[in-house]
């Protein structure tokens, strides 16, 4: 079985967009600045390019998502790609046999991409793994172990609106543990050369070998959040009050919620960025989220340029080929 | 029928044996080394020279998968595939389907491997009444049914009440309890060991003090019972360390490891690589050095194969959701040799751990080439090279996490009583 990174083709190019992890600095700048180039797109009166017309991409959705299938979704129509959306409970395939059965139904469909989304980490490489070498698999988030395209649109903000990541501390804040956002984020930031990531949570909520992907961890929120340009929350989930860990939303809030009174410690003109869903009072007072600093929405926005670099990377397809 | 073996390098760490020499077989049993005893006539002649002569492998912990998961593997298969890895004796655990908890399913279970006829396999008996840790399965038996010691397998008992009394009941019979230290709790859905891979790829992990609390708890009653106890398959060098200090008090406690966790580490999980996934999991390169050393001072008397064949979808999924163990029959041998040549332990202490180490421990006759012994015994060709894979694997279950090794060793003949049960030219 081939184990290694499954990413790339004999040349080195994208195949499949599994994980930030493995891909080197370069490649990530080449992912933003071409998102860059379609960011504008959006404010076009005819929002599309012919870049994919005539590839066949289908939404693999084993988990619910309104926000990752939608973006994914118009970045691929405004590619001018066709799109198939498919929502699969995922009681019904928690089995890798009826997984598999399922891929090749749809090869024979002969698509494209697959964008997946599945509740097991590892289950993108997995499919990455079994696919016929014609089709490429994009990550939408499996488990808790990757949303690199989520990680990808973060850095893209960020440098929005800081520039050079060389000068900046980011912190992260929130359920590291479960978090497939957390990981890639870290993954993007570290490769992409940031002064300092840190981690911000308690201790149930925090791997403990998390300092080996290259972060300071704090426990104290007020201490983490001192002198940072970039403050990103994550959600918590309501079923971490299950399973003792955590006492209740009301105690995590008052250590680890974001309200003006603590975003104070971070620098001035420090953005707060969350992937969202937001949980509003748990994870974030709704004046930081629809506050000036927050640019919570315009990572919404962005999310669709950068999945059309991705999805445009993968299939080997850049702008200079447009005009035709 | 009588067989002369001629010019082997005779290993039998039993007897402290390391010698050029041949050796007569007889009625099934070893005859003499050396000097033919008066009046032997040899039927066959196998001429050994350049190859090792080692006593047949016992092996303390392999699945045959039957009964109960016969697609994965049968008693025929599984035998077949120990013969060609040059394992004579085969220790089942219970958790077949039935459990091994009444005497007709291992009265079955040794029938179906005497009709096979490639090895001996010896049912460990199940602990409590269908592994469920509330009640004690019939020991007495299972004892006089063949079991050589009992086990919850992997099944954890939860009521700390429940095992005292069977380590007690087992205690008054005189029987070995075989236990496999594992907190359910702390080790809850996890798949991988809790640490750095586990926290790069998102996995749910099992932390090291799983095993480490539940070993604490089980030498405490182990001490105050008196029972006669083997930890199966230890995966931490901490586990390790707390065995090493009970025996050193005179706990009557002993130990094994699979050949498995003495090579790979969570390291080797890479990208999700699911012929990784087993239980308990491959911890870090610090514990396999510290249970590399544990075998080196004897502290881990016995290497066992931790044989849990599977079939090819059982691996087929994403790495959670795919099923833990992998095929070990046939690379034990192989990679005892390798322990030698990497300079974990000497030849003779490489071999003891994987027969006459192993015997002892459960009290089986074998795993020696004593004169009068059984002569169950492997021939080996300690320069044959070959590459682990899904074709040369014998055994019905492909899911090695060696595949693609390429290995030293292989068993040319394999003689169970006195019978070749396997041969081959390679």
């Amino acid at each position: 079985m081939n184990t290694n990174n499954i990413q790339f083709d004999a040349q080195g190019n994208l195949r499949h967009f599994l994980s930030i992890e493995g891909l080197r600095r370069e490649k990530l700048v080449e992912i933003l600045d071409l998102a860059e180039s379609f960011a504008n797109i959006g404010d076009q009166a005819v929002k599309k390019v012919p870049l994919l017309r005539g590839k066949t991409i289908v939404n693999l959705f084993f988990e619910t998502s309104t926000r990752t299938r939608t973006t994914f979704e118009l970045a691929a129509k405004r590619l001018s790609a066709d799109v198939l959306n498919i929502n699969i409970a995922t009681s019904a395939t928690s089995k890798g046999e009826s997984l598999l059965d399922m891929l090749h139904n749809l090869e024979a469909m002969h698509c494209d991409m697959f964008v997946v989304r599945h509740a097991d980490s590892g289950a993108a490489h997995f499919i990455a793994q079994h696919v016929a070498p014609h089709i490429s698999v994009i990550n939408a988030g499996d488990g808790r172990h990757a949303h690199p395209t989520q990680g990808m649109l973060d850095a893209f903000t960020i440098r929005r609106h800081k520039g050079d990541f060389g000068r900046i501390r980011v912190a992260i804040v929130g359920d590291i543990l479960h978090s497939r956002v957390a990981r890639s984020e870290i993954h993007a930031l570290t490769t992409l050369g940031t002064a300092e990531v840190r981690v911000i949570g308690p201790k149930t909520l925090i791997p403990k070998e998390i300092g080996s992907l290259g972060v300071h961890v704090y426990h104290d929120m007020t201490e983490g959040l001192k002198d940072v340009d970039v403050v990103i929350m994550l959600r918590l989930q309501k079923e971490r009050m299950t399973g003792a860990l955590l006492p209740s939303e009301n105690e995590y809030f008052i250590n680890y919620g974001l309200t003006e009174e603590k975003l104070a410690y971070a620098k001035s003109d420090a953005i707060v960025m969350h992937p969202g869903p937001i949980n509003r009072g748990v994870e974030i007072d709704s004046a930081v989220a629809d506050g000036p600093q927050s640019v919570i929405l315009e990572q919404v926005s962005n999310g669709i340029a950068v999945r059309m670099a991705v999805m445009s990377m993968v299939l080997g397809r850049q702008p200079s080929e447009m005009e035709g | 029928m009588n067989i002369e073996i001629r010019n082997g390098r005779v290993i039998d760490p039993a007897n402290n044996l390391d010698m050029v020499t041949t050796l007569f077989i007889s009625n099934g049993r070893i005859a003499a080394l050396g000097q033919a005893p008066a009046g032997f006539k040899a039927d066959q002649t196998i001429d050994a020279t350049h190859r090792l002569v080692v006593p047949g492998l016992v092996d303390l912990q392999a699945r045959m998968r039957e009964p109960g998961l016969e697609h994965k593997g049968t008693i025929a298969s599984e035998t077949r595939a120990a013969a060609a890895g040059g394992i004579t004796t085969l220790c089942c655990p219970p958790d077949t389907d039935p459990v091994l908890d009444t005497e007709s399913v291992a009265e079955q279970m040794r029938q179906r491997a005497h009709s096979a006829g490639f090895a001996r396999v010896i049912p460990i008996g199940a602990l409590t009444a269908g592994l469920k840790g509330e009640q004690l399965a019939e020991m007495q038996t299972l004892k006089d049914a063949g079991c050589v010691a009992m086990s919850n397998a992997r099944q954890p008992i939860l009521n700390t009440l429940v095992l005292r009394r069977a380590l007690e009941y087992a205690s008054t019979l005189g029987l070995t309890v075989v236990l496999h230290p594992e907190d359910p709790y702390l080790a809850s859905n996890g798949c991988i060991h809790e640490g750095m891979v586990s926290t790069r790829l998102g996995l749910p992990g099992i932390p090291e003090c799983a095993e480490v609390i539940a070993i604490s708890r089980d030498l405490r009653l182990i001490e105050q019972t008196g029972v006669r106890a083997h930890f199966a398959t230890l995966s931490s060098a901490r586990a390790v360390e707390m065995v090493a200090e009970a025996r050193a008090r005179g706990v009557p406690v002993t130990a094994d490891v699979s050949m498995q966790q003495l090579f790979l580490t969570e390291m080797d999980v890479n990208y999700f690589n699911s012929l990784c996934h087993v239980r308990p999991p491959f911890r870090t390169q610090r514990d396999r050095e510290g249970i590399r050393a544990a075998v080196a001072d004897g502290v881990i008397g016995a290497i066992c194969s931790d044989h849990q064949p599977h079939d090819v979808d059982a691996k087929l999924a994403p790495f959670a959701a795919t099923e833990p163990g992998s095929s070990g029959l046939e690379t034990l041998l192989p990679l005892a040799l390798r322990l030698t040549a990497e300079k974990v332990l000497s030849l003779s202490q490489a071999i003891a751990c994987v027969t006459c180490e192993p015997a002892r421990i459960f009290g089986i006759d074998a795993g020696t080439l004593s004169v009068g012994a059984r002569a169950d015994l492997c021939i080996v060709d300690p320069q044959a090279r070959w590459t682990v894979s899904e074709k040369t694997l014998i055994s019905r279950g492909k899911n090695s996490p060696f595949l693609g090794w390429e290995l030293h060793g292989k068993a040319t003949h394999t003689l169970l009583e006195g019978r070749i049960v396997h041969e081959s030219c390679a």
